[in-house]
This record gives C-alpha cells, structure tokens and sequence, in this order.
C-alpha cells in the first residue's frame, strides 16, 4: 500500500480550494475557537453554526454546506468577522457559500431570502437602482405569500415612503445593463 | 465647504426622511451638497449574495462618477451604502488582479481622488462651537440612545469608522447640539436588516431585544444613521410589543439628523417627522419646549 492508495486527508479540500477561489479566504486558519458564533446574532435560527460551517468547508462536506440554512439565515451583519483572532472573513465565505450553492443548482433550504435577493437584484439590473413596490410584487408572486405585510405597506405609500413608478433614466438602465452583462461575461470565462 | 453627495436607493424611497433631514442641516450649516450625477445602485445585500465581482464593481462605477465631480469627499448617509463602498475600496487595495477585473467591469479606473465619508465623521468635523451656535431649541430633556448598528463600523479593517463596538461620534455630535445620550450596549447590534420582508420572526426578536434594553436604560427615543435599521425599528413596534406583550410607549425612532434639525429649530415638516410610523409628536410635546 502507498500513499495514493488509502485516500490521505489532503490539507486543503477540493470546497476549501473553492470557497477560497470565489472569496479569497482561506478557512484553513480557523481554529475553532467559536468566537464568530458567540456572537452571531442569527445562529439560533441557523442549521449549522458559523464555526461549524467553516469547519465543514475544511472538511470538504459539500452536501452538508450547501444544502444547509446557514448563509441564507445570515443577516451579513459583520460581527463574526470583526471579531475572529485568525482573520478569516466569515461573512465573506457565507456569501461565497450562496453563490456556489447557486452555481450548482441548489434549491436554497430558505426560498423566501433567495427570492428577495433575487427581486432585489432584478430591479436593480432593470432599472439601475432599487425599485421598492416592484421588488415586493416579485417577492410576492415568488413566495406567493400575497397578504403579508399588506397593511404597512399601504401606510408607507400614503407616507409617500415608497413610489408607485421607479425612477427611470435610459443612460443608467444602459450603463447598468454593461454592468451586468460584463460581469457575466467574465465570470464565465473564470469559472469554466 | 462642498462635498459631492450620494444618496443611494432607500434616501429616495423609504428613507426620505434622512435625505430630507439630512439636507436641511446641510443648509443651516452652509454645507453645499451636489449629487453624483447619474449615480446607481450600491449593489448592496442582493449583489454581495450573488456576485462577487459586482459587488464590487457597482459601488467602484460610482466612485468613477463621483471622482467626475472634482470634489475631495463624497458623503454617504446610508449605512448599507457606505458599507459597500469601503469594502469594496478595501478589497480592491488587497488584491490586484481583483483590482483589475473591476476596472475591466467597470470600463475605467477609479484614481483614488475622491473620499468616502460619512455624515457623521462630517459633522463631527465642524467645531462643536460653531455646532452650538446654531442652537435654537432646548432638548436637554429628551434622552437618547444613539443606535449605530452594523455596517458603520463593521468591519473595521474595511470601515475604518470610531471604535467598532463602541462608537461614540453620534453621542458627541448630538451632545454638541444639547442632546443628552445615554450609555447602552447595543449601540452595535444588528436589527435584522435584510430580513425585514422575508424571515420577520428574526427581525422582531432583535428589535425586541434593541427597544428592551433601551428602554431600560431610560431613552426616551433611539437615534439611528441608516434607512434600514430605522424601517425596521419604526415599522415593527406595534407587531412587536404585540408578540411579546411588551409596552415601549411608543418609543420613536429618529434619524440623527432629524435630530439636530430639531435643535437648530427646523420645522417638523422640513425634517419629514410626520413620515414616521411611530408618531413622535406626542413625546416632542412633552419634552420639547414649543
Ligand atoms: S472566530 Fe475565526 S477562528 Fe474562531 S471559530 Fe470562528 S472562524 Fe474559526
Ligand atoms: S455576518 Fe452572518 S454569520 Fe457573521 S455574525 Fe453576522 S449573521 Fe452571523
């Protein structure tokens, strides 16, 4: 028997080496000290901690990863990776993780935070900035949750908090749209 | 002085009352303010969750307009907006090739000529002398707990804003103008943000815990600096003294710079305060001597 037979633990997995491509950091410098899911505000709500998502991305459990609720139900608040003595930037890998989960065609174990991610974005790439009331009618035929939230929202719009038209100008919806479609053109050269 | 202005989406929507606000004191002060022309989107949390590279190049594009502008600094009020652009600064002065991509996305290169900052660090700036002089409304019996939340100042490698757990340039800036702050350990914990819409249970419960705690300290009202912390915290609190059978008085949420235009004696109505949920006339009345 040799080396290459009895399937060495390598010390960076093939996920690390993922994570590490799509978001520059690297897990390997965790040590386990919890401190990012101490004071992670969402971890109750969350399948697997910070710290043991960040482990498993060590251990290279891809299902595990990225079928869990963990980086949907991070809020991106931060707190994690001011605080880690190692440095590694958590936030970054639960972003990292909702990408690459995208990028291999999961279906995110929270569809509501994925479909308000997507409307957001949708509205952003039509009309170069956020258009609030056509975001929430995307998020409702999405989540086809139609009544939530129903009642504040009519407030808000007598309050003149959110426009019924969005803001439209054809050199930003142009400049967004070369924007947007550079950035695919070069993320598909990168990640072939 | 004269500094270039981005506003960002929530400032011309559900956030108003901040550019209103923000505007209006701006003047008092004889601070000129122009807006980027033709800015975009910060990107903010759906860009970061889906791409990388945009979000990145979203906020750097903006910065390539901003530059056109000639001016020093360019000034920020959203939180979740100043956020993206000094990670995106951050992690492009990191990493070259990244740098490069962008520049690639973008369609130029940003010469660095031109400063992210926030409204606070700007006022802040201006001698508390000059602050006091504009006073023309006593508040010295309105406590407040000033509310940073997270994207001020996290993280602070990238942010590079006061202390990062407990930041104090909102306390002083509002003391300036004869607002009393109280001392608070949640100055810096999240509300929630992205979750307003979609998972509400999660915001609730944080909200709930930011409303305890100030309240047990003895605020009469929270002062926040960011558009989504105060959607949040001024839409849900009727939902959350319901859930959790909790009575807040109707404690109202303010944008700091309402504030400051109360003190400055700005009308209610050029501060956008009836755009509130929560109503603060009531506890102005009692507080604020007419
Ligand atoms: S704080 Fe950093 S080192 Fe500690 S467990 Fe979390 S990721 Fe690992
Ligand atoms: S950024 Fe996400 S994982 Fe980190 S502490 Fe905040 S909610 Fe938790």
């Amino acid at each position: 028997m040799n080396e290459s037979t009895i399937g060495l633990v390598t010390p960076t997995s093939e996920l690390a080496r993922a994570f590490k491509l799509e978001s520059g950091v690297d897990v390997n410098l965790c040590f386990q000290c919890n401190k990012c899911t101490a004071g992670c505000p969402t971890s109750y709500a969350m399948d697997y901690t910070p710290a043991q998502l960040i482990h498993a991305v060590r251990l290279g459990l891809d299902d595990l990863i990225l079928h869990s609720k963990t980086m949907w139900m991070c809020a991106a608040c931060e707190t994690c990776t001011t605080r880690c003595p190692q440095d590694v930037d958590i936030a970054k890998v639960m972003d990292a993780a909702k990408i690459i989960a995208r990028r291999r065609g999961i279906q995110p174990p929270v569809p509501g935070v994925a479909s308000f991610y997507r409307s957001g974005l949708t509205t952003i790439r039509l009309f170069g900035r956020m258009y609030e009331v056509g975001m929430m009618m995307m998020l409702k035929m999405l989540t086809r949750d139609f009544f939530k939230d129903m009642g504040l929202g009519m407030k808000m719009m007598r309050k003149g908090k959110l426009k019924m038209l969005p803001s439209l100008s054809l050199g930003r919806t142009i400049a967004t749209w070369r924007l947007f479609s550079r950035v695919k053109k070069k993320e598909k050269r990168v990640t072939r | 002085m004269k500094y270039a202005y981005y506003p960002g989406c929530s400032l011309h929507s559900t956030g108003t009352e901040f550019d209103e606000s923000f505007k209006a004191v701006c003047q008092s002060l004889g601070i000129e303010l122009e807006e980027v022309p033709g800015w975009l989107c910060c990107g903010t949390s759906p860009a970061h969750s889906t791409s990388r590279l945009l979000s990145l190049a979203m906020p750097m594009k903006n910065l390539v307009l901003a530059e056109r502008t000639k001016l020093e600094e360019m000034v920020v009020p959203c939180a979740a907006c100043f956020s993206r652009f000094k990670i995106a600064l951050y992690e492009i002065g990191e990493d070259e090739e990244l740098r490069k991509d962008v520049d690639e996305v973008v369609g130029s290169s940003f010469q660095g000529q031109i400063h992210v900052i926030h409204p606070l660090e700007m006022f802040d700036r201006v001698d508390s002398g000059t602050l006091r002089s504009h006073v023309k409304r006593d508040l010295s019996d309105l406590k407040v707990a000033c509310y940073y939340g997270c994207l001020l100042t996290r993280p602070p490698k990238a942010a590079q804003f006061d202390v990062c757990e407990y930041p104090v340039t909102m306390d002083r800036v509002l003391q300036s103008v004869g607002i009393p702050t109280v001392d608070w350990s949640y100055k810096t914990e999240c509300c929630g943000g992205v979750f307003s819409l979609t998972e509400t249970d999660i915001v609730l419960k944080l909200v709930n815990d930011i409303f305890n705690e100030a309240k047990a300290v003895g605020a009469d009202a929270i002062a926040v600096a960011c558009p989504l912390c105060h959607a949040n915290l001024d839409t849900r609190l009727t939902e959350i003294e319901e859930k959790y059978g909790v009575d807040y008085g109707n404690m109202p949420t303010f944008y700091f710079t309402q504030l400051m235009g109360l003190a400055f004696g700005l009308s209610h109505k050029e501060l956008a305060l009836g755009k509130h949920i929560v109503n603060p006339e009531p506890l102005l009345r009692e507080r604020v001597p007419a």
